[in-house]
Protein backbone atom coordinates (compact mmCIF):
# COMPACT_ATOMS: atom_id res chain seq x y z
CA UNK A 1 0.00 0.00 0.00
CA UNK A 2 2.91 2.32 0.74
CA UNK A 3 4.16 1.83 -2.82
CA UNK A 4 0.77 2.79 -4.18
CA UNK A 5 0.71 5.96 -2.08
CA UNK A 6 4.15 6.90 -3.30
CA UNK A 7 3.14 6.45 -6.93
CA UNK A 8 0.02 8.53 -6.37
CA UNK A 9 2.08 11.25 -4.74
CA UNK A 10 4.15 11.62 -7.89
CA UNK A 11 1.19 12.67 -10.01
CA UNK A 12 -0.48 14.75 -7.30
CA UNK A 13 -0.42 18.52 -7.22
CA UNK A 14 1.03 19.47 -3.87
CA UNK A 15 1.58 23.09 -4.89
CA UNK A 16 -2.11 24.07 -4.77
CA UNK A 17 -3.43 26.02 -1.78
CA UNK A 18 -5.84 24.46 0.67
CA UNK A 19 -9.47 25.34 0.12
CA UNK A 20 -12.81 23.91 1.19
CA UNK A 21 -16.48 24.07 0.34
CA UNK A 22 -17.81 27.61 0.66
CA UNK A 23 -14.59 29.26 -0.47
CA UNK A 24 -14.56 31.46 -3.53
CA UNK A 25 -11.70 30.48 -5.79
CA UNK A 26 -10.15 31.56 -9.06
CA UNK A 27 -9.11 28.57 -11.13
CA UNK A 28 -6.58 29.34 -13.84
CA UNK A 29 -7.27 26.75 -16.54
CA UNK A 30 -4.89 26.04 -19.40
CA UNK A 31 -6.77 25.86 -22.67
CA UNK A 32 -5.21 24.44 -25.81
CA UNK A 33 -6.43 25.82 -29.11
CA UNK A 34 -4.57 24.01 -31.83
CA UNK A 35 -0.95 24.97 -31.24
CA UNK A 36 -1.62 27.90 -28.95
CA UNK A 37 -2.12 27.64 -25.24
CA UNK A 38 -3.82 30.28 -23.17
CA UNK A 39 -5.14 30.63 -19.68
CA UNK A 40 -8.76 31.15 -18.76
CA UNK A 41 -9.99 32.06 -15.30
CA UNK A 42 -13.02 30.36 -13.81
CA UNK A 43 -14.12 32.11 -10.64
CA UNK A 44 -16.82 30.77 -8.38
CA UNK A 45 -17.79 29.09 -5.14
CA UNK A 46 -16.49 25.64 -4.32
CA UNK A 47 -19.62 23.61 -3.62
CA UNK A 48 -18.04 20.19 -3.19
CA UNK A 49 -14.75 18.43 -2.85
CA UNK A 50 -14.65 14.68 -3.19
CA UNK A 51 -12.40 11.68 -3.62
CA UNK A 52 -8.92 10.97 -2.47
CA UNK A 53 -5.55 10.37 -4.01
CA UNK A 54 -5.19 11.24 -7.66
CA UNK A 55 -8.90 10.76 -8.20
CA UNK A 56 -10.03 13.80 -6.16
CA UNK A 57 -12.21 16.42 -7.81
CA UNK A 58 -13.85 19.68 -6.82
CA UNK A 59 -16.87 21.52 -8.18
CA UNK A 60 -16.92 25.26 -8.73
CA UNK A 61 -20.22 27.08 -9.25
CA UNK A 62 -20.70 30.53 -10.63
CA UNK A 63 -23.64 32.46 -11.95
CA UNK A 64 -22.87 33.72 -15.42
CA UNK A 65 -25.39 36.15 -16.99
CA UNK A 66 -28.09 34.81 -14.68
CA UNK A 67 -27.38 31.18 -15.50
CA UNK A 68 -25.74 28.89 -13.00
CA UNK A 69 -22.60 27.23 -14.37
CA UNK A 70 -20.84 24.43 -12.57
CA UNK A 71 -17.52 23.00 -13.55
CA UNK A 72 -15.90 19.89 -12.09
CA UNK A 73 -12.12 19.92 -12.01
CA UNK A 74 -9.87 16.98 -11.21
CA UNK A 75 -7.92 18.39 -8.28
CA UNK A 76 -4.57 17.08 -9.49
CA UNK A 77 -5.09 17.77 -13.18
CA UNK A 78 -2.17 19.31 -15.05
CA UNK A 79 -4.62 21.61 -16.89
CA UNK A 80 -4.92 23.69 -13.73
CA UNK A 81 -2.26 26.36 -13.87
CA UNK A 82 -2.93 27.67 -10.40
CA UNK A 83 -5.71 28.21 -7.89
CA UNK A 84 -6.24 31.43 -5.99
CA UNK A 85 -8.47 31.56 -2.94
CA UNK A 86 -10.40 34.83 -3.11
CA UNK A 87 -12.47 34.54 0.07
CA UNK A 88 -12.94 31.88 2.68
CA UNK A 89 -16.60 31.17 3.33
CA UNK A 90 -18.22 30.03 6.53
CA UNK A 91 -20.50 27.09 5.78
CA UNK A 92 -21.70 24.29 8.03
CA UNK A 93 -21.55 21.37 5.62
CA UNK A 94 -19.02 19.93 3.23
CA UNK A 95 -21.35 19.82 0.21
CA UNK A 96 -23.25 23.05 -0.23
CA UNK A 97 -25.59 21.88 -2.99
CA UNK A 98 -28.41 23.90 -1.41
CA UNK A 99 -26.81 26.91 -3.07
CA UNK A 100 -28.26 25.76 -6.39
CA UNK A 101 -31.78 26.59 -5.28
CA UNK A 102 -30.91 30.02 -3.96
CA UNK A 103 -30.79 33.26 -5.92
CA UNK A 104 -29.48 36.74 -5.26
CA UNK A 105 -29.22 37.83 -1.66
CA UNK A 106 -30.01 34.37 -0.29
CA UNK A 107 -27.11 32.84 -2.19
CA UNK A 108 -24.53 34.86 -0.29
CA UNK A 109 -22.02 33.06 1.90
CA UNK A 110 -20.72 34.66 5.06
CA UNK A 111 -17.02 35.23 5.08
CA UNK A 112 -15.02 33.24 7.59
CA UNK A 113 -13.25 35.37 10.14
CA UNK A 114 -10.06 34.24 11.76
CA UNK A 115 -9.85 35.54 15.32
CA UNK B 1 -5.76 0.60 -8.42
CA UNK B 2 -5.05 4.22 -8.91
CA UNK B 3 -4.96 6.71 -11.73
CA UNK B 4 -2.43 8.80 -13.59
CA UNK B 5 -2.48 11.88 -15.76
CA UNK B 6 -1.01 11.29 -19.19
CA UNK B 7 1.04 13.75 -21.19
CA UNK B 8 -2.19 14.68 -22.99
CA UNK B 9 -3.62 15.72 -19.59
CA UNK B 10 -6.07 12.84 -19.63
CA UNK B 11 -6.78 10.77 -16.55
CA UNK B 12 -6.44 7.03 -17.01
CA UNK B 13 -7.10 4.31 -14.43
CA UNK B 14 -4.12 2.05 -13.78
CA UNK B 15 -3.38 -1.02 -11.72
CA UNK B 16 0.08 -1.26 -10.22
CA UNK B 17 1.52 -4.77 -10.43
CA UNK B 18 4.76 -6.01 -8.94
CA UNK B 19 6.40 -8.18 -11.57
CA UNK B 20 9.05 -10.63 -10.56
CA UNK B 21 11.87 -11.18 -10.32
CA UNK B 22 10.80 -14.76 -10.99
CA UNK B 23 13.22 -17.65 -11.10
CA UNK B 24 13.04 -20.55 -13.52
CA UNK B 25 12.61 -23.62 -11.34
CA UNK B 26 11.87 -26.26 -13.93
CA UNK B 27 12.02 -26.75 -17.68
CA UNK B 28 9.38 -28.88 -19.29
CA UNK B 29 10.14 -30.11 -22.77
CA UNK B 30 8.30 -32.00 -25.45
CA UNK B 31 10.63 -34.98 -24.99
CA UNK B 32 10.15 -35.43 -21.25
CA UNK B 33 6.74 -33.93 -20.50
CA UNK B 34 4.90 -33.88 -23.80
CA UNK B 35 4.72 -30.07 -23.93
CA UNK B 36 7.00 -27.05 -23.76
CA UNK B 37 6.77 -24.90 -20.65
CA UNK B 38 8.74 -23.16 -17.96
CA UNK B 39 7.99 -23.26 -14.25
CA UNK B 40 8.55 -19.97 -12.49
CA UNK B 41 8.93 -19.30 -8.77
CA UNK B 42 8.01 -16.03 -7.08
CA UNK B 43 7.97 -14.72 -3.53
CA UNK B 44 9.62 -15.99 -0.39
CA UNK B 45 8.76 -18.98 1.72
CA UNK B 46 10.16 -20.14 5.05
CA UNK B 47 12.06 -23.39 5.05
CA UNK B 48 10.03 -24.61 8.02
CA UNK B 49 6.85 -24.10 5.99
CA UNK B 50 8.09 -26.02 2.94
CA UNK B 51 7.85 -29.77 2.78
CA UNK B 52 10.87 -31.83 1.88
CA UNK B 53 9.79 -32.99 -1.58
CA UNK B 54 9.33 -29.35 -2.62
CA UNK B 55 12.64 -28.38 -1.03
CA UNK B 56 14.31 -31.07 -3.09
CA UNK B 57 12.59 -29.87 -6.24
CA UNK B 58 13.63 -26.26 -5.70
CA UNK B 59 17.22 -27.22 -4.86
CA UNK B 60 17.85 -27.83 -8.56
CA UNK B 61 17.43 -24.14 -9.34
CA UNK B 62 19.18 -22.65 -6.32
CA UNK B 63 18.90 -22.31 -2.58
CA UNK B 64 15.83 -20.10 -2.26
CA UNK B 65 12.28 -21.29 -1.69
CA UNK B 66 9.30 -19.71 -3.42
CA UNK B 67 5.82 -18.97 -2.19
CA UNK B 68 4.14 -19.66 -5.50
CA UNK B 69 5.08 -21.69 -8.54
CA UNK B 70 3.43 -21.18 -11.89
CA UNK B 71 3.88 -22.83 -15.23
CA UNK B 72 4.05 -20.69 -18.33
CA UNK B 73 3.94 -22.18 -21.82
CA UNK B 74 6.87 -21.16 -24.03
CA UNK B 75 7.79 -21.93 -27.63
CA UNK B 76 11.32 -23.11 -26.92
CA UNK B 77 12.53 -23.90 -23.39
CA UNK B 78 16.05 -24.28 -24.78
CA UNK B 79 16.45 -20.49 -24.57
CA UNK B 80 16.22 -20.47 -20.79
CA UNK B 81 18.30 -22.16 -18.14
CA UNK B 82 17.45 -23.38 -14.65
CA UNK B 83 17.89 -20.70 -12.03
CA UNK B 84 17.63 -17.88 -14.55
CA UNK B 85 15.71 -14.83 -13.35
CA UNK B 86 12.86 -13.50 -15.44
CA UNK B 87 11.89 -9.91 -14.75
CA UNK B 88 9.90 -7.10 -16.24
CA UNK B 89 12.52 -6.44 -18.90
CA UNK B 90 10.50 -8.70 -21.21
CA UNK B 91 7.74 -6.09 -21.29
CA UNK B 92 7.65 -2.75 -23.06
CA UNK B 93 5.62 0.37 -22.51
CA UNK B 94 2.60 0.44 -24.81
CA UNK B 95 2.58 -3.32 -25.24
CA UNK B 96 -0.65 -5.26 -24.73
CA UNK B 97 -0.87 -8.18 -22.33
CA UNK B 98 -3.34 -10.72 -20.99
CA UNK B 99 -3.73 -10.86 -17.22
CA UNK B 100 -5.01 -14.01 -15.52
CA UNK B 101 -6.00 -14.26 -11.89
CA UNK B 102 -8.53 -15.53 -9.40
CA UNK B 103 -11.42 -13.07 -9.13
CA UNK B 104 -12.78 -11.81 -5.83
CA UNK B 105 -15.17 -14.32 -4.31
CA UNK B 106 -18.73 -13.03 -3.98
CA UNK B 107 -20.26 -16.19 -2.55
CA UNK B 108 -23.70 -17.46 -3.53
CA UNK B 109 -25.07 -14.52 -5.45
CA UNK B 110 -28.39 -13.75 -7.05
CA UNK B 111 -28.99 -13.14 -10.73
CA UNK B 112 -28.76 -9.36 -10.51
CA UNK B 113 -25.22 -9.32 -9.18
CA UNK B 114 -24.13 -12.47 -10.99
CA UNK B 115 -25.62 -12.01 -14.45
CA UNK B 116 -26.71 -8.39 -14.52
CA UNK B 117 -30.46 -9.05 -14.60
CA UNK B 118 -32.54 -5.94 -14.19
CA UNK B 119 -34.74 -7.06 -11.34
CA UNK B 120 -38.37 -6.25 -10.74
CA UNK B 121 -40.20 -3.22 -9.45
CA UNK B 122 -39.20 -2.06 -6.01
CA UNK B 123 -42.66 -0.80 -5.03
CA UNK B 124 -46.19 -0.30 -6.41
CA UNK B 125 -47.32 -3.58 -4.86
CA UNK B 126 -44.54 -5.58 -6.44
CA UNK B 127 -43.18 -8.64 -4.67
CA UNK B 128 -40.55 -9.50 -7.30
CA UNK B 129 -37.66 -7.29 -6.29
CA UNK B 130 -34.59 -9.34 -7.12
CA UNK B 131 -36.05 -12.69 -8.20
CA UNK B 132 -34.96 -14.30 -11.51
CA UNK B 133 -38.52 -14.68 -12.86
CA UNK B 134 -39.57 -17.49 -15.15
CA UNK B 135 -36.86 -20.00 -15.97
CA UNK B 136 -38.49 -21.55 -18.99
CA UNK B 137 -41.60 -22.99 -20.69
CA UNK B 138 -44.13 -25.51 -19.42
CA UNK B 139 -44.91 -29.03 -20.73
CA UNK B 140 -42.74 -28.47 -23.78
CA UNK B 141 -39.82 -28.88 -23.29
CA UNK B 142 -40.69 -29.84 -19.68
CA UNK B 143 -37.17 -29.11 -18.52
CA UNK B 144 -34.92 -26.19 -17.81
CA UNK B 145 -32.54 -25.51 -20.69
CA UNK B 146 -28.90 -26.17 -19.88
CA UNK B 147 -26.83 -23.12 -19.13
CA UNK B 148 -29.82 -21.13 -17.83
CA UNK B 149 -28.54 -18.18 -15.85
CA UNK B 150 -29.45 -18.73 -12.22
CA UNK B 151 -28.17 -17.80 -8.77
CA UNK B 152 -25.01 -19.55 -7.61
CA UNK B 153 -21.37 -19.14 -6.73
CA UNK B 154 -19.99 -15.95 -8.21
CA UNK B 155 -16.34 -15.01 -8.24
CA UNK B 156 -13.37 -16.91 -6.83
CA UNK B 157 -12.76 -18.32 -10.29
CA UNK B 158 -9.96 -18.04 -12.79
CA UNK B 159 -10.51 -15.19 -15.25
CA UNK B 160 -8.41 -13.64 -17.98
CA UNK B 161 -8.69 -10.03 -19.04
CA UNK B 162 -7.22 -9.66 -22.50
CA UNK B 163 -5.38 -6.92 -24.36
CA UNK B 164 -4.65 -4.60 -21.46
CA UNK B 165 -2.14 -1.91 -22.20
CA UNK B 166 1.08 -1.37 -20.26
CA UNK B 167 1.20 2.30 -19.38
CA UNK B 168 4.43 2.55 -17.43
CA UNK B 169 7.31 0.37 -16.28
CA UNK B 170 9.50 1.07 -13.28
CA UNK B 171 12.43 -1.34 -13.30
CA UNK B 172 13.91 0.02 -10.06
CA UNK B 173 10.88 -1.13 -8.03
CA UNK B 174 9.89 -4.05 -10.31
CA UNK B 175 6.55 -2.39 -10.96
CA UNK B 176 4.46 -2.14 -14.08
CA UNK B 177 1.28 -0.17 -14.50
CA UNK B 178 -1.52 -1.70 -16.51
CA UNK B 179 -4.40 0.36 -17.82
CA UNK B 180 -7.71 -0.70 -16.30
CA UNK B 181 -8.67 -3.31 -13.75
CA UNK B 182 -7.32 -6.84 -13.40
CA UNK B 183 -8.88 -9.89 -11.71
CA UNK B 184 -8.48 -10.47 -8.01
CA UNK B 185 -8.15 -8.65 -4.75
CA UNK B 186 -5.41 -6.34 -3.58
CA UNK B 187 -2.16 -8.20 -3.01
CA UNK B 188 -3.50 -11.09 -5.09
CA UNK B 189 -1.36 -13.08 -7.49
CA UNK B 190 -1.79 -12.82 -11.24
CA UNK B 191 -0.05 -14.10 -14.35
CA UNK B 192 0.82 -11.66 -17.12
CA UNK B 193 1.14 -13.13 -20.57
CA UNK B 194 1.61 -12.07 -24.16
CA UNK B 195 -1.80 -11.48 -25.77
CA UNK B 196 -3.48 -14.52 -27.24
CA UNK B 197 -5.58 -12.53 -29.69
CA UNK B 198 -3.52 -9.52 -30.63
CA UNK B 199 -5.44 -6.46 -31.69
Amino acid sequence: MEILKQIERESMRLDLPHFAAGDTVKVYVKIKEGEKERIQIFQGVVISKRGGGTNATFTVRKVSYGIGVERIFPLHSPIINKIEVVTRGRVRRSKIYYLRKLRGKAARIKERRFT
Amino acid sequence: MTGLFTSQDRYIPVTVVKVGPCVVTQLKTMATDGYDAVQLGFGEKKKSRTNKPLQGHLKKSGESLYAILREVPVDDPGNVTLGQTVGLDIFQVGERVDVTGITKGRGFSGVIKRHGFHGGKKSHGSHSHRIPGSIGCSATPAKVIKGKKMPGQYGNERKTIRNLQIVDIRPEDNLIMIKGAIPGSRNGFVTIKKPKFAK
